[in-house]
């Protein structure tokens, strides 16, 4: 076991070297300059290997000597770069965001000046100094040499001796009853995930009789305001305007329409394709803000063509046609919201959307 | 015997980098352009009416028929109110250069009071939103709060969180607000031009109005922290410089990088 298969007194300095000073630290005298580790007495191995395969001279001198001279120039630009960014550090101010801005930028420019200079200096140096040959390395067998197996098999063994795993049983089934509850407990933790949404994704706050707020304002909206066609806007149900969670899933458009353009009729589950008649009041439409692709909002309202677009993804859909999909991801059209009026003349809900709002879910069928 | 690198090549992609920066530049001087134009209170009179007719029959008639009946190409005006008119003639979408997805801004081509006049004339027909007034634009005390409340309620989703505008389909788009007058974003919202939805004074109020002017014009001198506002349309341009202009590069120097010296390639 104690041979590590190390080479002995390969890093050993050699000890009848010339009297040159001791350079451990930095360049190599000039005197061992041609190899980095000397030509040390310890070398005696590498006489056994192959002919080195790397020349160690570049295959043009003259435009290595020019390489030289503009890698080195750009090691010195990239030295000079980051005093830069030490003075920069030190020197620029923060405090407003003109200064922020001005010092970011300085920070930033040295910064990035000083790594690519080194980068493209590194990479001159290995294309016009370097010797420019391919090498192949063969692969050497994955598995170790018996010996080694041999080796590991032994200490493996006294080992497990020494630790009388094996002669103690309860030592053994306590510490295996000890891990079982320690590898069981980060199962537990994924209750954290919970609880199960239940049936909070088919509802939203609106029930019947809420009222619809212009959304900003938050003020109630009757027909008679909301008169012309062509308008739209967002609403929220009256008091939930300061509840993200319930606008999150409740938040809705009402579209004004001229008479006519609505295509009124039972709408398919699936397809739309109808405005359902008792649910409009005055040809305004309410439909979910929710995209029903990924839940973003879509409200871009093109008044001309009475198209939905979702911002995120395109889905299109045809507002006079119960919201249908023309175009994009979306699987469905938006959830039409059941209007009428209440005794002071303001829009409210009928009722809740009758299907969930917003995007898929599992549980949904 | 000289360097590989300065030779032909490296030469190539100096000039294709070359390209993109003078592209980009062009580019930067095209959308930094802009102009403006206020509006006052339009004093009708007969006689003004009468010069906003033959203004109107001189160069709008063609499309939008004689008497603002609109024909196949170009809709009725009747009832549509000076505020359209005043804005589509002041903005320089109208007179259109030509049937397109949408009229997109141009400079001006009547200055105010011949704008003012045909507006007068389209109005004495069946009256709709009137030009408002300088005061009713006005943003001194407006409250900025609700004003971006109620943008990104029920605005940003066309132009932008910042006023930038976006595409929408077949061609249309929502413009930038960056050259917008007060007055003009308020003719906006109260006529609905093109596929713009139309917000009336009795959903959104004149004050709200206001409060939505003083949040975009507000908008407009905000500082950019980061230094390039990209166009502020968010993360699409910092998207795209990243993509094309950072891996574009990165793409040219992992060829320079790994290209072989011609003359060992050949052996």
């Amino acid at each position: 076991m104690s041979d590590t298969g190390v080479p002995e007194g390969l890093p050993d300095e050699p000890t009848d070297a010339p009297a040159s000073p001791q350079r451990v630290i930095g360049t190599p005298s000039p005197a061992q300059a041609r190899t980095l580790l000397g030509d040390g007495a310890g070398d005696g191995d590498r006489a056994q290997l192959a002919p080195r395969e790397l020349p160690a001279d570049p295959g043009n001198p003259q435009r290595a000597k020019r390489a030289e001279r503009i890698v080195a120039g750009l090691f010195i630009f990239s030295l000079l770069a980051s005093i830069g960014f030490i003075a920069a550090y030190v020197g620029l101010e923060v405090g407003s965001v003109d200064a922020v801005l001005r010092s970011n930028l300085a920070l930033g420019l040295s910064m990035g000046l000083a790594f690519l200079s080194l980068a493209v200096g590194a990479v001159i140096w290995v294309r016009y100094i370097m010797p420019d040959v391919e090498l192949t390395e063969q692969r050497h067998p994955l598995a170790s040499d018996s010996a080694d197996r041999k080796a590991f098999k032994q200490t493996f063994e006294e080992g497990a001796d020494a630790s009388q795993f094996t002669k103690r049983p309860l030592l053994r089934r306590t510490l295996i009853a000890a891990t079982v509850p320690l590898a069981v407990a980060p199962i537990v933790l994924l209750r954290d995930m919970g609880p199960l949404p239940g049936t909070t994704l088919r509802h939203t706050v609106w029930r019947p009789g809420l009222r619809l707020l212009a959304y900003g304002s938050n003020r109630p909206i009757t027909p008679a305001e909301f008169s012309s066609p062509g308008g739209m806007i967002t609403v929220v149900p009256d008091g939930y305007q300061d509840n993200p969670d319930a606008l999150a899933a409740a938040t809705a458009i009402i579209i004004k329409f001229q008479p006519g353009v609505l295509v009124f009729g039972k709408p398919s589950q699936i397809q739309g394709g109808y405005v359902t008649p008792n649910w409009t009041v005055d040809n305004i439409v309410c439909y979910s803000k929710i995209c029903t692709h990924v839940g973003c909002p879509a409200a871009l309202y093109e008044q001309t063509t009475h198209h939905i677009l979702c911002p995120c993804h395109q889905s299109t859909f045809d507002a006079p046609r119960g919201a249908q999909v023309l175009f994009g991801p979306a699987p469905r059209p938006l959830p039409q919201l059941p209007l009428t009026t209440d005794a002071q003349g303001f829009l409210v809900a009928l009722k809740d959307f009758q299907e969930p709002v917003g995007p898929s879910f599992w549980e949904r069928g | 015997m000289s360097f590989t690198w300065r030779r032909r090549p490296a030469a190539g992609y100096a000039v294709v980098l070359l390209a993109l920066i003078l592209v980009g530049a062009i580019y930067a001087t095209i959308t930094g352009s802009g102009e403006s134009a206020a509006a006052t209170t339009p004093t009708t009179s007969q006689a003004e009416i009468a010069k906003g007719q033959q203004l109107f029959r001189l160069t709008c008639a063609t499309c939008h028929g004689l008497e603002a009946q609109g024909t196949a190409v170009a809709p009725s005006l009747i009832g549509v109110g000076s505020a359209a008119v005043d804005f589509q003639v002041s903005t320089g979408r109208m007179p259109a250069t030509g049937p397109d997805a949408e009229n997109g801004r141009k400079p001006a081509r009547f200055n105010e009071a011949k704008t003012h006049a045909i507006a007068a004339y389209i109005a004495s027909l069946a009256g709709g939103p009137a030009i408002p007034t300088p005061a009713e634009v006005s943003t001194s005390g407006a409250d900025l709060a609700l004003g971006q409340q109620l943008f990104i309620s029920d605005c940003a989703q066309c132009h932008n969180f910042d006023g930038a505008g976006g595409a929408l389909t077949y061609g249309k788009y929502a413009p930038s607000l960056t050259a917008s007058t007060p007055t003009q974003m308020y003719e906006a919202m109260l006529t609905g031009p093109e596929a713009m939805p139309v917000f009336n004074n009795t959903t959104i109020t004149p004050d709200e109005k206001r409060d939505i002017i003083g949040f975009v014009t507000e908008t407009r001198s905000t500082p950019n922290p980061g230094g390039f506002s990209l166009g502020r349309v968010g993360p699409v341009t910092e998207g795209l410089v990243a993509f094309l202009g950072l891996l574009f590069f990165m793409v040219l120097a992992a060829i320079w990088i790994t290209a072989k010296h011609r003359k060992t390639a050949d052996e």
